[in-house]
């Protein structure tokens, strides 16, 4: 089935609606047509294409709820969903935290997540892209191993009181590790986009392919607290661990590192560095995400955490109602407010330190304190009076992203960037930070 | 299956998406269309058609995939059920090498006109890619095996039992842990069944139902006083058998001085029981003094250090560089196989890979390129000897026929290889878990796995544990916590000094051993006995924010 438009999902799910016996009904609609292509060696490996639909009907009686879903369109198939989740939805037992379905909601204007260039890309494209990224690669002498994808999609939800939401995106995401042919030097570049017209895929090689050229014959330097200036891929996987538990209930249950005694949360505290002010906002240019949710929640522009104090928790509408909270979706990206320097600058600006390009394999070690732990990767290296002197041996660090905000030193400016852990997308700075805790010596490359 | 009791309890909470742990496939069925197992003469008729016309076009080579992929999550918290979901995912993947660059694609519209397209479309994603080839693929010779089919040995179709029974179940553990004195629980019932065809212009036509389930929990407790919580997740393990799973008698128990231990079968309840009783323990626990000790690691915990620091490194991919840009390389390169003296550890560690093992969660018949499945020697008396290798990967290390080590998560997914069951052998002496902490003057014995993390490369690893008893003088003293380890894969493993005996040989493993580019999950089990590692580094992992 191709992405329909706004006016074909919404014929779609008037039908879907109208099969509709229950007290009420809701009905979601998702659709994608994504391709891939993955090289590693200097070469292709795996490609592919796949193309996936699927719809979502949630019947309620009273707090009884039934769900169905179905990829097949044709008219019967589409009564036959209906009738299963009003089957479900009788027999099934109420639900003490069951929500009545939205009204309608005001989602402000589209935001921009749809690019007509990413929605062409055709199998050449992408081999073209990647082509010119092999290329990069081979003229220097150096290994390339990348991924490059490309999706467009739509989503669309209605039901029986009256609501109405509908999305398209496309994406593009790129990552690419360069590796020295003597295996001694690796480096990465990430780059995530909406629209496939800004990908550059040669630039985005010849990053990776300088980190590893710059990163043979790394040397070993003791494990300890060194204040480190971390890239804003590295940046990512600290702080979305943070992101992922703001989460109310959680806190208020008291199994959050946003837990206090008696129930109650550090909400309206201080966390952390009064510097610190991270958001969210579906219209930011460099971020554009959904204005819906997917419950039909309205997105709005929400102040996470500002000039270091938790000014919001994430919650469902049922937790919202029994402690009289706002009920706030969970975001569809996160933006940390930058400054005005240059990752070079903030180089330039440290009398000793270490540059973290990626972090990996980050794990939670303790959710009460967020404490995490990982490893540095491809291309960790020495800075002294303002200059990077020589490439160093990787670590694995311990360390809790609240602490390391505390330790805020300067901030560079945000750029968009990738979780290389969760794939999400972020508009986050380069970081300095004082009193980074590694803990031991890694002999990868 | 009685419709009603499932219809009963179905319903509550619709969303599969508030299991954010658990990846969630296909559409939602009725309980009664998991129990359906399509015909092979259908799949058969399927597979022709791809084969036929992706031949046509120009193919050398085709493979194709018929999948049909069925989840049960039964969810659980407190007194409430928060989700029963049956989901299917039934389509067909068809894989070709043209012009010698691999295709793939696929479809889940099942009538010979869209199974045509589809393999039209691998055909041509071939050609396209074959400019950005260095080499054409090469691939190791397999004979056909004709119309076979395998079936895991099961007892008891985990999906024939009603859905009531399982909540029943699960509702009794949240009973019994709350009763213990846990402020908070989440239990859950995982049930796979997939049921997979493969077709290949070898002459193969192999049909293969595949079964595993994952009863767990997750339970919370919180000190008022303080603020501070502790958790205890469930000792059982994920694994390729049916319900019988769940019925432990009396010899699938090991009763230490921690608690009971579970071997082959799974006492939920009794487990609940006593991770109420341990999380309790835990929060009075003494933070543990930074250094070095001889940990006794149970198979519980230690299956996870094997599957991070053997099983992946020893994947032929990763040393060739195939996940270089995603999961890694690996430190055991080809030199080092050459050699046939590295020292990967001590002489008491002997590895094997097995596709074979029975309740294991990597057992099939034949792997997803249609080859018969088998087991082989990776670390012998310590020195690395083989790794774990594919059809296209096979003459790069002198093989004349895939090791069987290929597997793809789902039909829209394209096969490529994932770790078979890797597992350390038990000793062969006759010893006791009783025997190794008696033998131990200041160490740690951990059961259960926690948070883990190893480097791209598999050297350096840190892991944490579910249970840790401080050890004096063959004693089990007391409870620790804070407790994380860290070595150098290397050196840990040449500490092993000593490794319990058949008879605690057990199983451990995981549901969504993550790999690949875009990512897929595999399930993979690991087996041990109880073992020795001495002067291993731990560090306090305790923090004030």
């Amino acid at each position: 089935m191709p992405i329909l438009t706004k006016a074909e999902a919404k014929a779609l799910l008037t039908k879907v609606l109208s099969y509709s016996k229950a007290e009420q009904c809701e009905v979601n609609l998702n659709c994608s047509d994504s391709g891939n292509l993955r090289y590693a060696r200097n070469a292709v490996s795996t490609s592919g294409g796949i193309s996936a639909n699927s719809l979502v009907v949630s019947s309620a009686f009273g707090k009884k709820l039934g769900t169905a879903t179905i990829n097949e369109f044709d008219d019967a198939s589409l009564e036959k969903v209906v009738r299963r989740a009003e089957e479900l939805a009788q027999l099934a037992p109420e639900n003490p935290e069951f929500m009545p379905f939205l009204g309608p909601q005001e989602y402000g204007p589209d935001s921009p997540t749809f690019s007509p260039a990413t929605a062409a890309v055709t199998p050449k494209d992408r081999a073209d892209a990647v082509q010119a990224s092999l290329k990069q690669a081979m003229d220097n002498k150096l290994n390339a191993a990348g991924f490059l994808s490309n999706s467009v999609g739509c989503a669309a939800l209605m039901n029986s009181k009256g609501l109405f939401a509908y999305n398209t995106s496309t994406d593009v995401a790129f990552n690419i590790t360069v590796r020295t042919d003597d295996g001694k030097g690796s480096g990465y570049a990430t780059r995530g986009y909406n629209d496939f017209s800004k990908l550059n895929a040669k630039a985005d090689t010849a990053i990776a392919a300088k980190k590893a050229m710059s990163s043979v014959t790394a040397k070993a330097i003791e494990p300890g607290k060194y204040t480190v200036i971390l890239e804003p891929t590295a940046v990512a996987v600290m702080l979305e661990n943070l992101f992922f538990s703001l989460d109310a209930r959680q806190a208020d249950e008291g199994r959050s590192f946003m837990s206090k005694t008696g129930g109650k949360t550090k909400l309206g505290e201080q966390l952390v560095d009064e510097r610190v002010n991270i958001y969210s906002d579906p219209w930011n240019p460099e971020l554009p995400t959904s204005t819906w949710s997917g419950d039909g929640r309205p997105q709005e522009k929400i102040n996470w955490i500002e000039k270091g104090v938790v000014k919001n928790l994430y919650s469902s509408r049922y937790w919202a109602q029994k402690t009289g909270i706002k009920a706030i979706p969970t975001p569809g990206g996160a933006i940390m407010q930058g400054g005005t320097k240059t990752l070079e600058e903030l180089i330039k600006g440290t009398e000793k330190g270490i540059l973290v390009t990626r972090l990996w394999y980050i794990r939670t070690v303790d959710p009460q304190t967020l404490l995490l732990t990982g490893l540095t990767r491809d291309g960790t290296f020495y800075i002294e009076n303002g200059e990077i002197k020589f490439p160093v041996k990787n670590f694995r660090f311990n360390e809790s992203p609240v602490i390391m905000l505390n330790n805020l030193d300067e901030i560079g400016i945000a750029e968009r960037t990738v979780s290389a852990e969760s794939e999400a997308n972020y508009l986050l700075p380069p970081l300095r930070i004082r009193d980074f805790t590694f803990t031991s010596l890694s002999d990868a490359v | 299956m009685k419709r009603r009791n499932f219809i009963y309890l179905t319903g509550v909470g619709a969303a599969a998406a508030m299991l954010p742990a658990i990846p969630v496939f296909g559409k939602e069925i009725s309980p009664e269309q998991a129990l359906e197992y399509i015909d092979p003469a259908a799949k058969k008729i399927m597979s022709d058609v791809a084969l036929n016309a992706a031949r046509s076009k120009g193919a050398t080579y085709t493979d194709v995939r018929v999948g049909r992929y069925l989840n049960q999550y039964v969810v659980t918290r407190e007194d409430k059920v928060e989700n029963i979901v049956n989901t299917e995912s039934y389509g067909i993947g068809i894989r070709v090498i043209s012009n010698g660059s691999w295709g793939f694609a696929a479809t889940d519209k099942l009538d010979k006109d869209s199974i045509a397209k589809a393999a039209e479309l691998a055909v041509t994603i071939a050609k396209e890619n074959a400019r950005l080839l260095r080499e054409p693929v090469m691939l190791a010779p397999q004979k056909g095996y004709g119309e076979v089919s395998w079936k895991a040995p099961i007892e008891k179709n985990t999906f024939e039992v009603p859905v009531k029974e399982k909540v029943d179940l699960l509702l009794a553990v949240n009973d019994a842990a709350m009763k213990g004195g846990a402020d908070y629980i989440n239990s859950v019932l995982f049930a796979v069944n997939e049921q997979k065809y493969f077709a290949s212009t070898d002459g193969s036509y192999i049909d293969q139902d595949i079964h595993r389930i994952w009863p767990t929990f997750y339970i919370t407790k919180i000190d008022k006083v303080s603020g501070k919580f502790e958790t205890r997740n469930a000792l059982s393990a994920p694994t390729g058998k049916g319900y019988e799973y769940l019925n432990a008698r009396p010899e699938d128990k090991i009763q230490t001085a921690s608690g009971t231990l579970y071997k082959g079968r799974y006492d939920m309840l009794e487990d609940a029981t006593q991770a109420a009783r341990q999380v309790g323990e835990k929060m009075k626990a003494k933070s543990v003094e930074p250094g070095k000790y001889d940990l006794v690691l149970d198979p519980s915990h230690l299956w996870l250090t094997i599957h991070e620091s053997c099983g992946h490194p020893t994947e032929l991919d990763r040393v060739l560089g195939y996940e270089a840009n995603y999961a890694g390389t690996s430190f055991l390169t080809l030199d080092k196989w050459e050699s046939k003296k590295f020292n990967y550890g001590s002489k008491e560690v002997n590895i094997t890979a097995d596709k074979t093992e029975v309740g294991s969660l990597g057992a099939v018949g034949y792997d997803d390129e249609g080859v018969k499945c088998g087991k082989w020697d990776v670390i012998k008396d310590g020195i690395l000897v083989n790794y774990q290798a594919i059809r296209d990967q096979a003459h790069i290390v002198g093989l004349n026929a895939s090791q069987g080590c290929c597997y793809a998560d789902n039909w829209s997914s394209v096969q490529f290889q994932r770790m078979a069951n890797i597992s350390l052998q038990p000793g062969k002496a006759k010893l006791s878990i009783a025997d190794q902490i008696k033998n131990v003057e200041k160490g740690i014995y951990i059961v259960g796995d926690g948070s883990f993390s190893i480097d791209q490369q598999r050297y350096n690893f840190q892991f944490g544990g579910q249970l840790y008893y401080e050890i004096k003088a063959g004693k089990i003293v007391g409870m620790l916590k804070d407790v994380a380890y860290q070595a150098n894969t290397q050196e840990f493993w040449n500490s092993c000094v000593a490794i319990c005996d058949q008879s605690d040989y057990r199983l451990g493993g995981s549901f969504f051993d993550g790999k690949g580019q875009p990512g897929q999950v595999s399930a993979v089990s690991h087996g041990s006995a109880t073992a020795r590692f001495n002067k291993v580094n731990v560090i306090n992992t305790a923090r004030k924010i």
